[in-house]
C-alpha cells in the first residue's frame, strides 16, 4: 500500500487566454500530508481546481490511484474518493448543519457507516453538534470551515485537498484545525493535500513541501528541510530578522529565480 | 355578501393558477438562474395532452392526466439535457429570447397536431355545483384548489424529507460544492426542469374545465410572471402568495370596476408593489444599494 495515491504530470491549465497554471508536476505519497505553499495568485487554488475536475487542463495528467482522471466531472471524482474542501467553504447556506453533513454522504449507501462517520465528526468538532439544526448560513466564519471540513469527511475520502483552512481564523482556531486535521490523516488514513498561505503551519504539520510560484513548481523537499532554507524563512515565514540586508529585503533576489 | 364569496372562491381558484405557473418560473430561477418564458406554453402543453388522451383515444380522466404529467414532464427534462444546459451562464436576454422562441414553437407545434381551435376538456368535475348557504360552489374552482394544496404539500415533503429533494436544494445553493460532494448536478437540474413542466402541466389540467383548451392558452404565463415578481422572484411561498393576490384583485377588479381594468389590474398592483417594496413581498432585503 505505498506508493503515489495522486500523480499530476505536466499540468497546464488556462483561464480563457491566461496561462495559469505552466506545466506543474509533484505527487503525493499515501498516507501522507504534503503541502503547495506560494504567494497570492500563485496558482494554488487553480491547481486544486484541475485535480478536482471543477476545471480541465489543457495538457497533462491527474493521475489517482493508478486512474487517469483529468478531464473528469467533479461529482465523479468526489465518488472516486478524492474530496476537496475549496477555498471560502462553500457550505449550502440555507440548509442546516445536519442537512450539510447528510449532503456529504450523498454518494454512500451504508447506512451503518454514515451514522459511524457522523459520531466521528461531532467527536472532531462538538462545536457542530450544538447547531445541528441551525442553518449553515449563520455559523461563524471557523465553525463554516470545520462544517467543511466535517461535510467532506463524510464523503469517506481516501484523500482530502483543503484549500486553505486556516483562512480568517484566529490563531487559537488555526492550530485547532490544524491538529484534527493532523489527528484525521493519523486516525483514519486519509492522504492530505494542504494548499496555505499559513506556511509556518502547514510545514509544521506536513512531511513533504512543494513552492508555487506564478504557475510553477521552483522548489520541493521535506518540510523540515524547507524550514531551514533561507528564501523560505524570508518570503513565506515572514522572519525579517534572519534577513542580513534588513530594509533593502526586497531587492534581494530569491535563489531559484 | 354572497357574491363577494363567490368571486373570493373564483378568485382564490385562479390565483392557485398563476402560483403554480409561478412556482415553476421560480424553481428553475433559483436553480439555474434562467427564466423560463416558455412555462406558460408547458401548461398548455399538459391541457392539449390530457385532451388528447381522454377525447381522441378515450381514456379516463385521471389516466390521462397522469399521463399528460409525466409526458410534460419528461419533455421539461429533454429540453434541459438538448438546449437549455447550453446557455447557463450566457446572458440573460439570450436565455428569455430563447425560452419565448420555444414558447412560440410549443404554440405552432400545438396548433399542427390538435388544431387551432378551442377545445372543452371533459372532466369528473365539469358543470357540476354544489349550493352551500347562497354560494353555487362550482366543482371545478374547488378541484384547482384543493389540487394546488396537495400539489404544494407534496412538493413541500418532497424536498425537506427526501434526499434527492434536499440534495436538489443543495444544487440550487451552492452548485459547485454540489458536485464536490459528488452530487450529479446537471441530472438535479433536469429534475427540477422536469418538475416544473410537470406543474405546470397539472396546472393546466387543473385550468382546462374553467378556461376551455386553445393554443393560446399559454399567455396565462405572463401573469404568472407577474405573481412570480410580485412574490419575490426566488421565493417559493412568494410566488404562491404573489399568485393568488393577483387571482383575486383581478377577479374583484372585473366584478367591481369598470371593464376593461379586470386585465390590466394585476400589472397596476406589481408596479404599485415594486414602487413601494422593490425586493417583492417575499424577497430578500437589501441585495444592491444602488
Ligand atoms: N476566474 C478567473 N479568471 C481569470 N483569471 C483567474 C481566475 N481565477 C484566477 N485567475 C488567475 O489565475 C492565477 C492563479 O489564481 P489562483 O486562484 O489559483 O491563485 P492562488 O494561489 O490560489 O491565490 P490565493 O492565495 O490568493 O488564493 C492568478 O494570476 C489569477 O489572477
Ligand atoms: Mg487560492
Amino acid at each position: 500500500m505505498s506508493g503515489a495515491l495522486l500523480q499530476v504530470s505536466n499540468l497546464e491549465t488556462y483561464y480563457g487566454p491566461i496561462m495559469a497554471i505552466r506545466g506543474v508536476s509533484f505527487e503525493v505519497k499515501r498516507g501522507a500530508i504534503v503541502t503547495i505553499l506560494g504567494a497570492n495568485g500563485a496558482g494554488k487554488t487553480t491547481v486544486l481546481k484541475t485535480v478536482s475536475g471543477v476545471m480541465d487542463p489543457q495538457k497533462g495528467t491527474v493521475t489517482f490511484d493508478g486512474r487517469e482522471i483529468q478531464g473528469m466531472d467533479p461529482d465523479r471524482v468526489t465518488r472516486l474518493g478524492l474530496s476537496h474542501v475549496p477555498e471560502g467553504r462553500e457550505i449550502f447556506p440555507l440548509l442546516t448543519v445536519a442537512e450539510n453533513l447528510k449532503m456529504g454522504a450523498y454518494t454512500r449507501t451504508d447506512t451503518v457507516g454514515v451514522a459511524r462517520d457522523l459520531a466521528m465528526v461531532y467527536e472532531y468538532f462538538p462545536v457542530l453538534q450544538a447547531r445541528t439544526h441551525q442553518r449553515a448560513g449563520q455559523l461563524s466564519g471557523g465553525e463554516q470551515q470545520m462544517l467543511a471540513i466535517s461535510r467532506a469527511l463524510m464523503t469517506r475520502p481516501a484523500m482530502m485537498l483543503l484549500d486553505e483552512p486556516s483562512l480568517g481564523l484566529a490563531p487559537k482556531l488555526v492550530k485547532e484545525i490544524f491538529d484534527i486535521i493532523v489527528r484525521i490523516n493519523r486516525e483514519r488514513g486519509v492522504t492530505v493535500l494542504l494548499v496555505e498561505q499559513n506556511a509556518n503551519m502547514a510545514l509544521h504539520v506536513a512531511d513533504y513541501g512543494y513552492v508555487l510560484e506564478v504557475g510553477r513548481i521552483v522548489m520541493e523537499d521535506t518540510c523540515a528541510r524547507l524550514l531551514e532554507k533561507d528564501d523560505i524563512k524570508e518570503f513565506y515565514l515572514g522572519m525579517k530578522e534572519t534577513s542580513i540586508r534588513g530594509t533593502r529585503r526586497w531587492k534581494r533576489k530569491k535563489t531559484w529565480r | 355578501m354572497d357574491t363577494i364569496l363567490q368571486l373570493l372562491l373564483n378568485g382564490l381558484a385562479v390565483g392557485c393558477i398563476y402560483g403554480l405557473v409561478a412556482l415553476g418560473f421560480v424553481l428553475i430561477y433559483k436553480a439555474t438562474e434562467l427564466v423560463n418564458f416558455a412555462q406558460g406554453d408547458l401548461l398548455m402543453l399538459g391541457a392539449f395532452t390530457c385532451y388528447m388522451f381522454v377525447v381522441w383515444y378515450g381514456l379516463g380522466y385521471w389516466a390521462a392526466f397522469a399521463l399528460a404529467i409525466a409526458i410534460v414532464a419528461l419533455f421539461g427534462a429533454a429540453l434541459d439535457a438538448t438546449v437549455l444546459r447550453r446557455v447557463i451562464g450566457q446572458p440573460q436576454f439570450a436565455v428569455v429570447m430563447l425560452t419565448i422562441g420555444l414558447g412560440a414553437i410549443f404554440r405552432s407545434f400545438a396548433s399542427i397536431t390538435w388544431g387551432s381551435e378551442i377545445y372543452t376538456l371533459p372532466t369528473p368535475f365539469s358543470a357540476r355545483a354544489t349550493r352551500l348557504g347562497g354560494v353555487t360552489v362550482s366543482h371545478e374552482y374547488v378541484s384547482i384548489i384543493v389540487g394546488t394544496v396537495v400539489l404544494c404539500a407534496a412538493l413541500y415533503a418532497f424536498f425537506t424529507y427526501t434526499r434527492v429533494g434536499v440534495a436538489m436544494q443543495a444544487a440550487s445553493q451552492n452548485q459547485l460544492a454540489a458536485y464536490y460532494m459528488g452530487i450529479p448536478v446537471k441530472r438535479m437540474f433536469s429534475l427540477i426542469w422536469a418538475i416544473s413542466a410537470g406543474v405546470a402541466a397539472i396546472a393546466g389540467v387543473l385550468l382546462a374545465p374553467v378556461s376551455l383548451i386553445d393554443i393560446n392558452l399559454g399567455f396565462i404565463g405572463l401573469k404568472a410572471f407577474a405573481a412570480a415578481v410580485l412574490g419575490g422572484f426566488g421565493s417559493i411561498p412568494g410566488a404562491l402568495v404573489g399568485g393568488l393576490t393577483i387571482g383575486l384583485i383581478e377577479l374583484f377588479a372585473g366584478a367591481y370596476l369598470p371593464h376593461g381594468v379586470k386585465d390590466v389590474a394585476a400589472y397596476v398592483v406589481l408596479l404599485v408593489v415594486l414602487a413601494v417594496r422593490p425586493q417583492g413581498i417575499f424577497g430578500a432585503v437589501g441585495r444592491k444599494k444602488v
